[in-house]
């Protein structure tokens, strides 16, 4: 008796890994469920939730001078914007107009974070990408601006700096030269950036052409930020509602079309570009006056819904209360820009490799707490 | 025999050696006593050799990143390597319970021999080379290829997806690599006339073999540094490890000294490729010699043979250190198309023009 | 043709944009004296934070002992968290009136998030935040303290 041997083509199978929630490029507890054929991603499902706080709620139980420092903790790296939308929409919702020194200087601090952001994300992309060398020489850039927050601020990270009115403290009387210094030492190291990341061939061929999202696309999916930008969505906040001290100053919003990972890069590496040029307009005229508004101690907001966003770094944040004319807010929601970015990454990784997600991943810059709230 | 030591000429010590053991015992016991000698000091060389580099490495980065790097344990932190030794030593050895367990363990000792192996046919100085080959050139090549398949092991049998991924992209990698390393080398065999280690090195007397076959060789060198870092499973070719990406590739279930193995056998591969690029380019042990200046030729003589072959392998060392840490990794196929569209097809020319050449006697040289 | 220049254009163009990535990185290897990492433990004598650094709330005592803390409790109303505990005690004046003075004020450093309202919102200016940043401690209880030394009364003047 013979046996019948039947050779059969074994089932391409998928395989399905877990990316995260403890994985070096998923920038914290963010978890990438991955189907996998071979090195092809077919299928990204991101679960999120790995660090919910409940913010949201939170806030319900508390003033509005202490939903500050709990807007710190979203996206810790424009924190400085985030504390300015609480602020401007109370100021919004009282009809208070605040100085024209604390529009200046909030101007200048939000251009500073997002400077500093800016490198932290230059850092880790290059740790996506393998390059470990970039990420020592961003946080050693972005350690001058940190000192500088310190000064002025007294923190580091999370400065909650602003308070409805006006701003916690004065200016440090340095700052204005340090800034002005570290303008000249940024603008002098800047190109390094581009030598060592921005024009090697390596990155290039990994990031052109890689992660493509139509303007379309980046609209539908409500992408903000560098990321909406590099596919020609023009959302920058600053330019089409200003606030602050932006109606004042000449900047370029920084467009590219391409839409791919590399234009995501450049965008962000121009807006820094931007960012100093923004600041140095401004920081030889700041005007005199009073640091903040007299306001009084328990702030009630008057009955009503509002809404304020401002263009924190990594796209636009939003802020929506509903006052039933109390102390504290009867609800709130943050409209965060890194959400909306994150839904996008799975049209954005299908049919690439591995590899791509995680240069994909980096380009989108995440920051996870801003995610999960 | 008499007791003869140079720092230039090992070779009367060694043979001082080989006659007093023969001398004092039967020719069996004398042979089995040269190679407990040899495997202990090559024990001995190894770990040292492997520490060191490894502390090289992170003082290296260190500086290129604009930091100080380990300078907490000891002087200068130089014995922060055998600090982490002694922690890695100490412990715990996770057993994977799905994991094939002989193939689990057999892996990084499959890692660590074949980097072993490779040392003996190395001439390190004149005389002091363990085994003259014939075929030196190809057997440290046969060798080093087979540290592939205790990657490729330690991929399968940790049944983990990640480690399977990271030792495929890892096959595939060596697997084309070897091609060009081949190639490269081959065209210096060509200039050279002798796959012998040693005849390559006495060869080079006159003139490195890098200025001597001047334009393909010059070609070669590059592909073979190119080769020779993805070969190692280097940065910017660490696609096997990627730990942006795989975690820690293949070894990511391994831990202890276990890890330490595939940590060391890294560092000894990339001592090995380096000190075959110093043989085969740079003239091994041999004193830079300029014909024509015998003044100069004489000065360089008085440095010691193993200075010089110990300079050149730990310059061509930093040129790969600081290669792993400028670029950013490559991707699965990229790395391939480099291999197969550009690296091949260059060296295959390069292996004609070099023949050529050498038949018409255009190199450099007497 | 072309496709073979073109070949060749962009290995010359790839190592092209490799050597120049390799002079930076090569730059700094050749530069130490760049460097500008701090060694921590050994600079600690010359370590100056900023004079604004909010490493942790103190309460200054003059060298009579005397705080300026009249234990009114807006710090503790307005602290986020739940950090700021005081207790009172009622005193009697020399003139006979009852008056609420401070008997602890106990400050969790492990759940203070550095928000500074508390300091913003004194009305006394008697709570500051130190330059001390070293916190490491074994035991999270010892993150309890209280801020107004033994024996401490309220300075002069301060209502």
């Amino acid at each position: 008796m013979t046996e019948e041997i039947i050779i059969k083509e074994a089932p391409e199978q998928e395989i399905s890994i877990n990316m995260g929630p403890q994985h070096p490029s998923t920038h914290g507890v963010l978890r990438l469920v991955l189907s996998l054929k071979g090195e092809m991603v077919q299928k990204v499902e991101p679960h999120c939730g790995y660090i919910h706080r409940g913010i949201e709620k939170m806030t319900e139980s508390m003033t509005y001078q202490q939903i500050i420092h709990l807007t710190d903790r979203l996206d810790y790296l424009s924190a400085h914007m985030n504390n300015a939308a609480v602020c401007l929409a109370v100021e919004k919702a009282l009809d208070i107009e605040v100085p024209e020194r604390v529009k200046v200087i909030r101007t200048i601090i939000e251009e500073l974070a997002r400077i500093a952001s800016h490198q932290l994300w230059w850092c880790s992309f290059g740790m996506d990408l393998g390059g470990l060398t970039c990420f020592f020489y961003g946080l050693r850039d972005r350690e001058k601006i940190l000192d500088i927050f310190e000064e002025t601020t007294g923190s580091r990270l999370i400065q909650s700096y602003n308070c409805p009115g006006g701003l916690m403290a004065d200016l440090h009387p340095d700052f204005q030269r340090k800034v002005k210094e570290f303008i000249v030492y940024f603008r002098k190291l800047l190109p390094e950036y581009d030598e060592l990341l921005s024009g090697n061939i390596i990155m290039m061929e990994r990031s052109k052409g890689i992660g493509v999202m139509t303007k379309e696309q980046a609209i539908s999916y409500g992408m903000t930020g560098p990321s909406g930008r590099g596919s020609g969505f023009s959302c920058d906040v600053r330019k089409h509602h200003p606030y602050h001290a932006y109606d004042k100053v000449k900047f370029n919003e920084v467009l590219r079309t391409e839409g791919d990972t590399y234009a995501r890069y450049m965008v962000r590496i121009d807006e820094m570009r931007e960012s100093m040029n923004i600041i140095e307009q401004l920081i030889d005229n700041i005007p005199a006056g009073d640091f903040a508004v007299k306001m009084k101690p328990i702030i009630k907001l008057p009955e009503g819904e509002y809404y304020q966003r401002v263009e924190a770094a990594r796209g636009e944040f939003g802020i929506y209360i509903i006052s039933k004319g109390e102390k504290y807010p009867y609800r709130m929601k943050f409209r965060s820009p890194n959400f909306s970015n994150l839904s996008a990454l799975d049209a954005l990784t299908r049919g690439h490799k591995i590899a791509d997600l995680v240069a994909i991943g980096g380009s989108l810059d995440y920051v996870i707490p801003d995610i999960d709230r | 025999m008499p007791f003869t030591f140079s720092i230039y000429d090992f070779t009367g010590f060694t043979q001082w050696i080989d006659a007093t053991l023969r001398g004092a015992c039967s020719p069996f016991w004398a042979v089995l006593w040269e190679m407990v000698i040899v495997g202990v000091l090559f024990l001995a060389f190894y770990a040292v050799v492997g520490l060191y580099l490894v502390y090289a490495e992170r003082k290296v980065c260190a500086f290129i990143q604009n930091r100080v790097g380990p300078n907490r344990v000891g002087p200068y932190g130089f014995f922060q390597t055998i600090a982490d030794l002694i922690k890695l030593l100490m412990k715990e050895i996770i057993s994977i319970r799905e994991a094939d367990k002989l193939l689990f363990n057999l892996a990084p000792f499959i890692v660590i021999v074949t980097s072993f192996l490779a040392l003996a046919a190395i001439p390190f100085a004149k005389g002091l080379h363990p085994i003259d080959l014939n075929i030196g050139v190809f057997y440290v090549m046969a060798i080093s290829s087979m540290g592939v398949v205790g990657i490729l092991l330690a991929g399968w049998s940790s049944n983990s997806k990640y480690s399977l991924l990271g030792a495929m992209r890892s096959g595939a990698q060596i697997i084309s690599y070897e091609l060009s390393v081949g190639m490269a080398l081959v065209t210096m065999c060509v200039l050279a006339g002798s796959l012998q280690l040693s005849v390559i090195v006495e060869q080079q007397r006159d003139l490195w073999f890098i200025f001597k076959g001047h334009f393909p060789a010059v070609t070669a060198f590059i592909i073979y540094m190119i080769a020779a870092t993805a070969e190692t499973n280097r940065g910017p070719f660490d696609l096997a490890e990627a730990e942006s990406e795989l975690a820690a590739g293949f070894h990511t279930e391994y831990s202890g000294i276990k890890f330490a193995f595939f940590f060391l056998a890294e560092y000894m591969n990339m001592f090995i490729v380096a000190s075959l690029a110093a043989t085969v380019f740079l003239g091994g042990w041999m004193p830079f010699h300029i014909p024509g200046l015998e003044s100069f030729n004489h000065v360089m003589d008085f440095i010691p043979p193993v200075l010089w072959y110990i300079g050149k392998t730990a310059f061509i060392i930093l040129l790969m250190m600081w290669f792993k840490w400028t670029f950013p990794r490559l991707r699965i196929d990229q790395l391939l198309n480099l291999e197969w569209k550009f690296l091949l097809p260059i060296s295959l020319v390069n292996i004609l023009i070099m023949a050529f050449i050498v038949l018409m006697g255009w190199y450099i040289g007497l | 043709m072309r496709e073979i220049i073109n070949y060749f254009k962009s290995i010359f163009f790839a190592l092209k944009s490799l050597w120049t990535g390799m002079k930076v990185t090569g730059s700094y290897f050749f530069r130490p004296w760049t460097i500008i990492t701090q060694q921590y433990p050994e600079n600690r004598k010359t370590l100056k934070m900023f004079e604004r650094t909010k490493g942790e709330l103190v309460m200054p005592h003059n060298d009579k002992n005397e705080h300026q803390c009249t234990a009114c409790g807006i710090c503790q109303m307005n602290c986020p968290n739940g950090t700021i505990a005081i207790t009172s005690l009622s005193i009697e004046t020399p003139d006979g009136k009852k008056k609420k003075a401070l008997d602890k004020y106990i400050y969790n450093l492990g759940m203070c998030t550095f928000c500074g309202l508390c300091v913003k919102v004194c009305p006394s200016d008697a709570i500051v935040f130190s330059n001390k940043f070293e916190h490491a401690v074994f035991n999270k209880n010892k993150l309890v303290k209280t801020l107004n030394k033994e024996g401490s009364t309220l300075k002069k003047g301060v209502e």
